[in-house]
């Protein structure tokens, strides 16, 4: 009796796991958080292409399709993702949308639903935002294995989708054609920490500790022969398990191990969790970098345990890119700067944009300039205007690979270095630390011992 | 000799975290001894009381273990609401009726507790120092919930075999019809029982906070464990949920140090596993 009784209530915990880690149940979010903020007035990039002669001007209302983690582990970063797409489709709609030469003004409207970080509410509302919601474009959910997961349903139904925080290479080598990936691939997300670390201490010897997921796989398995490459001695190589809460024996490992520098994290609630926890044990290290995490505008409430924490970005605000660059790599200049951009987000939302705010502004920015290029909205052009595409923006380079081997992947965006540090009221602000020619401060290093 | 010096040093955090363990699985034994409901709603009863510690530390500036009164007495209502209201009318129905009762509370409280706190992480920044001894770093917080848990067992021991009203819970988890024919009030009983166990999920859940971020869904994973240790010392033993939360918390001390991090959830429900199969009633034997 009680054996079955056992038997029973395993059965039910196994039911009671997959339904907590579910939450509630999903309700179709049309109305995006941030849409109903303050528009915004700021024109969004240089004026379209206007119409000459066209008789009358027809509206065109687009639909872009996209989930987002309302809820679960991905919940943090994909709000910020969502937010920053939000006000690009606010700041087109309200100038007006994109007027294309045959007089046709396109609008947009966003369909979207809370995928609650699971891969296969993912899958499930792609297929419905393809074949219910009939969306035209659509934005990959965040974090790598998601965008994996709805990554194969817009692929077989053709459906163009623009990638953002998914920055796992494995999706674009698969002989993909309709994928655009934003964010410089993961293999390379630490090269220029290690850039930096050959110039700093070219002795460190380093731990890989990092979650294991898709996306921080993809990272240090870019990250570990480019260190051998370079000289550095790696001194510990593990994995954890994405719920990991405990990380004192990976500490202890680390501390045994005598790695002076460590690299690795994964995503905002383990990395933080993983900080705090060096900083509560004075394991000492000089450096420290973690994946995703030290990006988010939430860190510092970690305290002193955030301080010398550094983290590779796809873009900060002090580092923003600037026309003159554009003008010096001999590209085109498109979009509002970095500062008209962090101010329209401010007064949107009050806050400061992360690298994931700019990543959801870019889909849109992407996809407009390719109807633009197109002046068109069938995906055939728009997917030959993508492939075409080699801009420059307050983001960075943008081009694809057109290439059968890696179609879609990122090729012509940088990451910078940024760091943790206290400025001269002692409050915590993050500074960009490298490349040397954007930096707006020098490395800690090492860190100061807690 | 790395992998002995890693086990030394690990070693000790795995025994501090044990008892912790062990005080959340204590609440479930309880409750399934008591009366052989298993309680589904365990978890998110946790991360209730991890919120407790948030708001009374953030909002109220109350040191976070002065905040476990009002929040053990917050867990001893709330179970007993929940005894109330959801358990009561089906504690002599078929065990399912009882499992899906409790598991409807579960799924009412992460659903209203993600509504209003959404599953971000939230993190307690509270500090207790850390000590080193030897090459082991020993933090304050952990030590000192360590020392709670043990105040607690204690003074769940005391309660039930000192006091009458504990008399009454055992006489109750022993016989209740016996009992309800020598006149003891076994609805009462029952009630103040499910309140005891919810107590002390939320008093560990309390405890928890002060060194780990948490979330509305991270009691979720403390009650796995709770399954665990109750299996492992025996459902409806106390004091067994106990030691097995210690076991839990040494091997989850001791297996990084052979392996890949990642490989203690599948040795842990393994371990599940394996006991349930070979030694049902569990190391230190069930409830008699």
């Amino acid at each position: 009796m009680k054996r079955s009784l056992l038997s029973l209530f395993t059965l039910l915990i196994l039911m009671g796991m997959i339904l907590s880690a579910c939450g509630p149940s999903a309700a179709p979010t049309e109305a995006p958080a941030v849409a109903t903020e303050a528009p915004v007035e700021t024109a969004p990039t240089e004026a379209p292409a206007a119409a000459t002669e066209a008789p009358v001007p027809v509206e065109e209302t687009i639909t872009i399709g996209f989930t987002s983690s309302l809820t679960g582990a991905q919940e943090v970063s994909s709000k910020r993702q969502v937010a920053g797409f939000n006000l690009w489709m606010n700041q087109v709609n309200e100038a007006g949308g994109i007027k294309l030469s045959d007089g046709t003004v396109v609008k947009f409207a966003a369909q979207t639903y809370d995928d609650e970080s699971s891969k296969e509410r993912v899958q499930e509302l792609y297929t419905r935002l393809i074949t219910e919601d009939n969306a035209d474009f659509l934005i990959s959910p965040y974090s790598s294995g998601l965008a994996a997961a709805a990554s194969i349903i817009a692929e077989q139904n053709g459906k163009i989708m623009i990638t953002a925080g998914a920055a796992e290479d494995d999706a674009y080598k698969t002989g993909n054609t309709s994928l655009f990936q934003l964010y410089t691939p993961g293999s390379q997300y630490l090269l220029s920490t290690v850039d930096m670390l050959k110039t700093l201490d070219p002795e460190a010897k380093i731990a890989i500790v990092h979650e294991n997921d898709k996306f921080s796989t993809s990272v240090m398995d870019g990250l570990k022969p480019y260190l051998e490459s370079q000289g550095f001695e790696t001194v510990l190589d593990e994995g954890y398990a994405t719920e990991t809460t405990d990380f004192g024996p990976v500490i202890n490992k680390i501390v045994e191990s005598g790695a002076t520098v460590l690299l690795g994290g994964g995503h905002y609630p383990d990395g933080s969790t993983f900080a705090r926890q060096l900083y509560e044990r004075k394991v000492g290290l000089k450096f420290i970098s973690l994946l995703v995490a030290p990006a988010d505008s939430k860190f510092p409430e970690l305290g002193d345990a955030a301080l010398g924490v550094s983290t590779s970005s796809q873009w900060e605000l002090a580092a923003t890119h600037t026309p003159e660059e554009a003008s010096a790599a001999g590209k085109t200049w498109y979009g509002p700067t970095g500062e008209d951009f962090a101010a329209a987000y401010n007064t949107a939302t009050g806050e400061k944009p992360t690298y994931h705010v700019a990543g959801g502004y870019m889909t849109g920015l992407i996809l407009q300039k390719a109807i633009e290029d197109a002046d068109s909205v069938d995906p055939e052009k728009v997917r030959a205007a993508l492939e075409a595409l080699d801009i420059f923006t307050f983001y960075g380079g943008i081009k694809f690979d057109t290439s059968a081997d890696a179609h879609g992947l990122q090729i012509g965006h940088q990451m910078v270095v940024a760091q943790w540090q206290k400025d001269d009221t002692g409050a915590l602000v993050r500074k960009v630390i490298w490349p040397q020619d954007v930096a707006n401060a020098a490395p800690l290093y090492p860190i100061p011992a807690p | 000799m790395q992998q002995i010096n890693l086990l030394l040093t690990s070693l000790p955090d795995g025994i501090l975290l044990g008892f912790v363990y062990g005080l959340a699985a204590m609440g479930l034994t309880l409750i399934w001894g008591v009366m052989n409901v298993i309680n589904l709603s365990h978890g998110p009863i946790i991360a209730l009381g991890m919120f407790g510690t948030f708001f009374l530390f953030t909002k109220a500036g109350l040191n976070p273990y002065v905040g476990l009164i009002p929040i053990a007495v917050f867990g001893l209502l709330l179970g007993v609401l929940i005894y109330t209201v959801a358990v009561h009318r089906v504690i002599n129905a078929p065990h399912l009726s009882s499992l899906l009762a409790t598991f409807s509370v579960n799924m009412i409280i992460i659903g209203l507790g993600t509504a209003a706190l959404t599953t971000s992480p939230y993190n307690v920044d509270f500090a207790a120092g850390s000590f080193k001894v030897g090459s082991t770093t020993l933090l304050g917080t952990r030590l000192i919930a360590a020392l709670i848990t043990m105040l607690f067992t204690g003074g769940l021991y005391l309660f039930l075999y000192r006091t009458r009203p504990g008399k009454y819970i055992r006489a109750v988890a022993n016989n209740r019809a016996a009992a309800e024919l020598m006149g003891v009030p076994s609805t009462r009983i029952l009630a103040l029982s499910f309140g005891l166990g919810t107590m002390l999920a939320a008093v560990s859940g309390a405890l928890i906070a002060t060194f780990f971020p948490f979330s509305i869904l991270a009691g979720g994973s403390y009650e796995l464990k709770s399954f665990v240790i109750g299996v492992l010392g025996g459902l409806g033993n106390p004091v067994g949920a106990l030691f097995g939360g210690l076991v839990l918390g040494i091997l989850e001390g001791i297996i990084p140090a052979f392996l890949e991090t990642s490989w203690v959830p599948v040795i842990e429900f393994g371990l599940f596993v394996v006991i349930l199969l070979v030694r049902p009633s569990g190391l230190f034997g069930a409830k008699q």
